[in-house]
């Protein structure tokens, strides 16, 4: 039996040790003092409004092996080869050893309030996509007052296709998600209008663009291409946007109850110190594979492997595949 | 409470020893605003600041209405510079917004190019004989008051807060576009929430009121008001800000470029002649300041010695709310002490 680290207990790091525990010892560091804080976030999953808790709890099911050890509250910063296995650091300056290494530190969202013209963190009726989900969840939709909006307004690309920024690629999953989440606020607030503000709508997985059609003809969520300029919150509880509409060719102002930042999503900061450390690191400080098409699972170190969104952008459902494809690379690999 | 990026950016501002470049236009619509800063430099704040009799437009009204060619703006920066270097200062202090915005433009595409920079040295030395080096440190006038805040604080007799309710005064502030709109990097706060001012608003006891077109073009964009046709287009833009402001009922405007505090000022009088609007609840408007004439003010200085009364709004009602004594009869005379031709007044703005 090896004995295997995986860093990171979120979808990606669970999948790898549920797989590679049928054979092997896995030792799996979590930071948080709990596993699946991302996705215990969310409310319903994309495309099919299914449970992320149920999914969640399934996932923690797994976790219930006896050759997997979670160490919750175990901050990993040091990653360094050794002969014949790697060595991990911890914060502290606790140490552990292990055969071979799965990276599956996933992903923290952009933070919104880096886009000072946006007013997140600024204007309270500001929220990010996070902040949605969570009253999703509560099924409590109020703006800063503790009123029930008349109109919810999304803007996608907040932190990626973003110059600015610095973040150039796509988010990939924040298209679905906004169309997801606003189909949830027209069902919630069946009195509200819901708004899109998109450069692209990017509906790439199987039942996505029927998901967008059904927002547009039975939800009647308004989708206009273009972007907003900016925002700030009114004398009057609400929040004013400039945009343009780029179908009509015109500016456009209008106001708004709240206003949902579709955040993408960057590497998170274990992502960014283990690549680094590792010598792995790749565009944007995400960890860098060794190829995307046959050894996407592998990197340039031996013994260290990827899995999940430390890599890019990806949804729930991929990062599933990928794990349990990273799961498979390890076993060749080992036997 | 998320983290506020642009509080984190402060440009660097030269403490001491400055060239300053007048305003083609502050001194006829606000006459006093630039010897008071002047005044604030030397006397109150000891420092160096050197105001040359040679100098001359930047050209930024005309550059920017396509009348004055690249060529020719570069060499009119050029030979301001070449004043600077006669005179051995290194840090340059624009008066004018449209200047600033002018000369961190050229400094910039100088930079970006050098061969600009060699075309300019040529033209110059070609028309002149002249040479220059260019400048170590460029800081708006603004950005200098901004620096020395906490001194001047020191300094002050008044304070921005209303001595009837002892609450903060509201104030508007509102950046030229010139300022960081351009090159965010070259202004106090960076482009989207500017400090420049509302850092000196809040340092004096005010509070800077945040309303939705805070950003906005005041109207003093040069091809909206240049040719007379399109001035609809310049009151406008101005209409739009005082809409948007009026529900805050702020107790005065102040602003960091001429053309800016001008046209929120004047445009108040056209506002009102044709719509019968006017932005405050008794009539009288809402005082526009410079903020050498907020910091004048609040150091003790005369009202009328800063040329208050040359407004359109007038600032009686603010100087009573600050608690600063005037005498009335003063107001209209000359500085000989002859009373001058009284203004005619105006139809709907109280005065």
């Amino acid at each position: 039996m090896s004995k295997i680290a995986i860093i990171g207990a979120g979808v990606a790091g669970i999948e790898v040790a549920s797989v590679l525990a049928k054979q092997h010892d896995v030792d799996l560091f979590e930071k948080e003092t709990a596993p699946l804080c991302n996705i215990r976030n969310k409310a319903l999953l994309f495309p099919d409004f299914s449970s992320a808790d149920e999914l969640a709890d399934t996932l923690t099911e797994k976790l219930h092996n006896p050759n997997i050890t979670p160490h919750y509250g175990t901050d990993i910063t040091d990653l360094r080869p050794l002969e014949g296995g790697w060595e991990l650091k911890e914060a502290a300056g606790t140490t552990h050893l292990a055969n071979h290494v799965v990276l599956a530190t996933g992903y923290q969202v952009f933070d919104a309030s880096k886009k000072e013209e946006l007013g997140y963190g600024i204007y309270p009726s500001i929220i990010t996509s996070i902040d949605l989900e969570k009253m999703i969840r509560e099924e409590r939709i109020v703006n800063a007052f503790n009123e029930t909006p008349k109109s919810v307004t999304f803007l996608q690309c907040v932190g990626s296709r973003d110059e600015k920024s610095g973040n150039h690629y796509c988010s990939k999953v924040c298209c679905v998600t906004a169309v997801k989440q606003a189909i949830e606020v027209r069902k919630m607030l069946p009195d509200a209008s819901a708004f899109v503000f998109y450069m692209d709508l990017r509906m790439w997985g199987q039942g996505f663009e029927e998901m967008y059609r059904t927002a547009q003809e039975q939800y009647s969520v308004n989708f206009i291409r273009g972007r907003i300029s900016e925002a700030a919150a009114t004398y009057d509880h609400k929040v004013q946007l400039k945009a343009e509409d780029t179908l009509m060719g015109l500016p456009l102002n209008m106001d708004t109850d709240l206003l949902v930042l579709m955040v993408g999503m960057c590497p998170s900061e274990g992502t960014q110190t283990l690549a680094q450390a590792a010598g792995i690191a790749g565009p944007y400080h995400f960890a860098k594979s060794l190829s995307e098409h046959l050894t996407d699972n592998c990197t340039e170190r031996k013994g260290l492997f990827l899995a999940g969104a430390c890599k890019r952008p990806m949804s729930v459902t991929d990062t599933i595949q990928d794990a349990r494809a990273a799961a498979v690379t390890i076993l060749e690999q080992i036997s | 409470m998320a983290k506020r990026y642009w509080n984190e950016y402060q440009k660097t501002i030269a403490k001491d020893h400055y060239f300053y470049e007048r305003s083609c236009i502050r001194q006829t619509f606000f006459p006093g605003s630039e010897a008071a800063f002047l005044n604030i430099l030397r006397n109150d704040l000891g420092l160096d600041i050197y105001d040359s009799s040679h100098q001359h437009t930047c050209t930024g009204i005309g550059y920017h209405s396509d009348v004055v060619p690249f060529e020719t703006t570069m060499t009119i920066v050029a030979r301001l510079f070449s004043l600077m270097t006669e005179k051995g200062y290194e840090n340059y202090v624009p008066s004018c917004v449209t200047s600033f915005g002018v000369i961190t433009e050229m400094l910039e595409k100088w930079a970006e190019d050098p061969a600009l920079l060699d075309q300019a040295r040529d033209l110059l030395y070609k028309a002149t004989g002249r040479t220059f080096n260019l400048p170590k440190n460029v800081a708006h006038p603004s950005d200098i008051i901004y620096a020395f805040r906490h001194e001047l604080k020191e300094k002050m007799k008044f304070q921005l807060v209303n001595r009837f309710t002892g609450k903060p005064l509201r104030v508007v502030e509102h950046i030229g576009c010139h300022y960081a709109k351009i090159f965010p990097k070259h202004g106090v706060g960076n482009a989207e929430f500017p400090y420049v001012l509302a850092g000196m608003i809040e340092a004096w006891g005010g509070e800077a009121v945040d309303y939705p077109e805070r950003r906005h073009c005041c109207g003093f964009g040069f091809r909206q008001y240049l040719v007379q046709e399109n001035r609809g287009y310049s009151v406008a833009n101005s209409r739009k800000k005082f809409e948007s402001m009026e529900p805050y009922e702020p107790d005065f405007i102040v602003a960091n470029c001429p053309g800016c505090a001008m046209f929120l000022d004047k445009w108040q009088y056209t506002i009102a002649e044709m719509e019968h609007k006017t932005y405050d609840k008794a009539g009288y408007g809402i005082p526009v300041l410079t903020y050498e004439e907020m910091a004048g003010l609040l150091l003790g200085y005369d009202p009328w010695v800063l040329g208050l009364q040359i407004h359109q709004v007038q600032c009686e009602s603010l100087l009573n709310k600050i608690g600063i004594a005037y005498n009335p009869n003063d107001k209209y005379k000359g500085v000989d002490g002859s009373v001058l031709p009284l203004p005619n007044k105006p139809t709907v703005l109280k005065v």
